[in-house]
């Protein structure tokens, strides 16, 4: 890729009101009151805010950049951290461009009211689908690059020169000719008064400084000191603190509760219905207000699913596995039902993978002050536009009377793309007016009111010549659709094609093999669980499906895993790069140690390459050890190598713990499990060792908070297969008799 | 009223005495880095020192506590993030969301208090946070990173 010429909107960069800085910095805001956190009446009075945003008042270069006089740049991020490090690598995107000292950035969230009076200047704010770094490093860095210029300009007329002559590096301009130099510190007002250029020339790739380093992360310092705020821990002058509980029946009704019963407890304030589906208590703390729901007498009228079952939801997934009836097709080519009717063999197996809750470290929260002029909501989300939307809607009040500031998150994986939490803080804090109030749900409302990883099976239909080649395959999925329950808009003439990830002819989830007569196709059944964006999802169950029969296939043709894929992938460069990598890294086809196994892995998810060779044993009890996994990543450009690393190894922990562990089942119309005594997640004593390889190949932007996560299981069920001869089909596997045998 | 000792002071508590210690941290103290999870003692969220052993405090009740015990939060580890874990965590850029980390920092503070080189299998039986992000290895490299820190300091 060489240098990227872009054009400079004028009207997106001059919606600015020049030298701000106050009002959406509450990170700031909020960490400088939390210094001296063992005072208990360290809630920030409006003298110190105020204080606080005059210290702010510094020159706005655009959107993005800010930079004060003593040289400190703060970066603007519309997205949202979550732990996956996009903070850093959005702002690595910025100073690349910006060509300020790195030594000198911190970032902010702008807020999603800003954005919208501002005419959309930071674009989206949504942070899903391992979006972050690759759909928005084109505008980042233009804005990066076009505040250098500003930059740049501003010295040069100080000085009364051409600005050719003049060059930006380290946050310090220099006159080539005079050798004069001055700082960004010293020309930040100046440039904030200029014009930005028409165009913009962003760097070649090969002339990077910043962007390809594994610089450490921008926002470690506070999560180590416990002095990091998340929305859990948010205090407010005059707050008061909400306990929820929803039907966990859904699409059950709250029908009453008797208040006669808590009104008299310690720290009682207010018991209000929230919704028509759910109650809270409000109570001077949070402890107080959660110990008076629990004693709370509450009567639900649970509605038409009650009686729904794990049982029922499997028959109706059945029933698709072979219907005619709301099938969709996602990939077809050859004609399949010749190629399986005139093969040697036919291999046929199901699969299925089950609901599962994104358990999230902290629970969900938000905390909502509402007035009948202004409504204004605090909270971590994935999407702070949807939270902005969610918050007006509930308040009832005029987008523009409302605003979010955003708090890190204490954990997403697509569960904070939603924003119920935010409708269920505002809806108790309009019946509160003026009074601040922190809604924290429970655990066990955590995982009774989640937006779960969909359930799916999965039948497929393999055909082999004699001589072990594939001739034919049909991939029948029968299951839930999350856009038909979240976004229906997306779907296509009925379809909704992320159910397809994995198994797709071309783009960010392409299928990695070349499979003459194919036909990929859905049956959506959507049981009255509510579904949501999770982690990795659907690449992560469709790629078990795939790769898990892939291996079948290549078991009963008599051919070696990796041989019997590398055929397939003649057309396939990329993804057979990742996995022949992986395979020499784990030295594929010489002997492991006594009794370890490999399995292998690959895929194309969220526009990366990737792939895994798992080592694990299996002991006389059945007892599973993973051992090693090697794990290949091309993700095309790779910004911060060390964070893809961490991203890869964490991907494993989120993969492996669905695998072990992960199931939501139901019974009576709602979730059984409750808390992470039934709803186990891996611990470190159960963590492999990692052998990250960061491949970037260039010319594409991957992502990589999710895509391993699609491999991680698959390559530990095909290890599993090589050490026990088992295939496991149903999951998680937890219960699952692994003896050998 | 209970008078409790917390990262070195003395403090007094007006609260019911059933109320957990986490939340007498939280909601009573301010002290926030000690994090809510689950409430029932699974995940470590909520890891203090009492008397320099790991304790999950959605457990304890402040009703069993008094002045005898030296209760130290994640607040009370380092007044400037220079113990060793903090160092060697902020070395290995170990934490990602960070939500559990104060507790698992104070787990691991808790095992090298009590052994000062522990192997991988020491860690794997005292240090049983959950970490949904996955920060797991680095954690388990920051662990014997910090005890290294801790011998070079002594030498």
């Amino acid at each position: 890729m060489k240098k990227e010429t872009i054009n400079v909107s004028r009207r997106e960069f001059m919606i600015t009101s020049g030298k701000v800085g106050a009002g959406f910095t509450l990170g700031l805001y909020l960490s400088a009151c939390s210094d001296d956190s063992a005072d208990a009446t360290r809630v920030a009075s409006d003298d110190v805010k105020a204080q606080i945003a005059s210290d702010l008042e510094v020159p706005e270069v655009n959107a993005w950049v800010m930079i004060q006089a003593d040289d400190r740049v703060i970066i603007r991020i519309a997205r949202s951290e979550m732990g996956q490090g996009t903070l850093t690598g959005l702002a690595q995107l910025v100073a690349e461009e910006l060509e300020c000292d790195w030594s000198k950035v911190s970032t902010e969230y702008p807020t999603p009211g800003q954005n919208i009076a501002r005419d959309n200047v930071w674009q989206s704010f949504a942070t899903g689908g391992s979006q972050g770094i690759r759909g928005s490093h084109l505008y980042v860095r233009k804005g990066g690059a076009v505040a250098r210029h500003m930059l740049t300009e501003a010295a040069a007329e100080n000085w009364g020169v051409p600005m050719a002559e003049c060059k930006a590096a380290n946050s310090v301009i220099t006159h080539g000719p005079s050798g004069r130099t001055t700082t960004y510190g010293n020309v930040a007002t100046h440039a904030a008064e200029l014009f930005p250029p028409e165009q913009i020339e962003l760097k070649d790739p090969k002339d990077w400084k910043l962007i390809g380093q594994s610089v450490k992360r921008l926002d470690t310092d506070d999560k180590l000191n416990g002095k990091q705020i998340f929305g859990a821990d948010l205090t407010l002058p005059g707050m008061l603190n909400a306990s929820i509980k929803a039907c966990p029946v859904f699409g059950g009704k709250l029908k009453s509760f008797d208040v006669s019963q808590v009104s008299s407890m310690p720290g009682v304030r207010h018991v209000v219905a929230v919704n028509d589906d759910a109650v809270a208590v409000v109570a001077d703390t949070w402890w107080q207000a959660n110990t008076a729901l629990d004693t709370l007498p509450i009567i639900w009228d649970k509605g038409p699913n009650a009686n729904e079952s794990s049982a029922s939801i499997d028959k109706m997934l059945d029933e698709g596995l072979t219907s005619k009836d709301k099938v969709f097709v996602g990939n077809q080519n050859g004609d399949v039902k010749s190629a399986l009717k005139g093969a040697a063999k036919v291999v046929e197996a199901t699969y299925r993978y089950p609901y599962q809750n994104h358990a999230t470290m902290e629970p969900m929260n938000a905390t909502a002050l509402w007035t009948k002029d202004k409504c204004e909501v605090w909270c971590p989300t994935q999407n702070g536009t949807a939270a902005l939307q969610a918050a007006a809607k509930a308040a009832d009040l005029a987008i523009e009377k409302c605003d979010v500031y955003k708090l890190h998150l204490g954990g997403g994986f697509g569960r904070r793309g939603f924003q119920d939490y935010v409708t269920r803080a505002v809806s108790i804090a309009k019946q509160l007016p003026g009074t601040p109030i922190k809604l924290l749900w429970t655990r066990e409302e955590d995982m009774a009111q989640g937006r779960y990883h969909p359930i799916t099976k999965c039948k497929m239909l393999g055909g082999l010549d004699k001589a072990g080649n594939l001739t034919g395959l049909h991939v029948r999925i029968s299951g839930q659709s999350i856009l038909a329950a979240v976004n229906p808009a997306w779907m296509s003439n009925g379809a909704d094609m992320f159910t397809f990830q994995g198994m797709l002819p071309e783009g960010d989830h392409a299928i990695s093999y070349s499979v003459p007569n194919l036909l990929v196709d859905h049956a959506m059944r959507n049981p009255p669980v509510p579904p949501g964006f999770w982690r990795g999802v659907n690449i992560n169950q469709n790629a078990i499906y795939m790769e898990s029969f892939v291996d079948e296939l290549a078991h009963a043709a008599g051919r070696d895993p990796l041989a019997f894929r590398r055929q397939l992938m003649a057309k396939h460069p990329k993804s057979l790069a990742v996995l022949n990598a992986v395979a020499e890294k784990a030295e594929w086809g010489k002997p492991a140690d006594k009794g370890v196994y490999r399995g292998l892995a690959v895929c194309k998810a969220f526009a990366s390459y990737v792939a895994a060779c798992a080592e694990v044993s299996v002991n006389e009890k059945g007892e599973l050890k993973i051992h090693r996994i090697a794990a290949a990543t091309d993700p095309g450009y790779a910004v911060n190598p060390q964070q893809i690393e961490a991203q890869v190894e964490g991907s494993f922990v989120f993969g492996l713990s669905a695998l072990l562990y992960g199931e939501c089942s139901i019974k009576g119309g709602a979730v059984e499990q409750s808390n992470f005594h039934n709803y186990p997640s891996m611990l470190i004593s159960e963590m492999p060792k990692v052998d990250v390889i960061v491949m970037p190949s260039g010319g594409f932007w991957g992502g990589i908070g999710e895509p391993t996560i699609a491999v991680a299981a698959p390559a530990v069920l095909n290890a599993i297969f090589a050490a026990t001869g088992k295939r496991i089909r149903q999951f998680p596997l937890k219960g699952v008799d692994l003896r050998a045998g | 009223m209970t008078k409790l000792k917390i990262n070195g002071k003395l403090i007094d508590i007006d609260v019911d005495s059933s109320t957990p210690l986490l939340w007498v941290l939280r909601e009573q103290l301010g002290l926030t880095g000690t994090k809510y999870s689950c409430g029932i003692g699974m995940c470590g969220s909520c890891t203090v020192h009492i008397n320099g052993e790991a304790v999950r405090s959605c457990m304890v009740q402040v009703s069993s506590l008094d002045t005898s015990k030296d209760i130290t939060t994640i607040e009370g580890l380092s007044s400037d993030n220079t113990h060793p874990l903090q160092q060697a965590w902020k070395e290995l850029d170990v934490p990602q969301c960070g939500y559990c980390q104060p507790g698992m920092i104070m787990s691991a503070a808790a095992l090298l208090n009590n052994n000062a080189n522990p192997t991988d299998a020491d860690i794997d039986s005292n240090v049983t946070n959950i970490c949904r992000c996955g920060t797991f290895n680095r954690v388990r490299r920051g662990i014997h990173l910090a005890a290294d820190i801790t011998k070079r300091g002594r030498s």
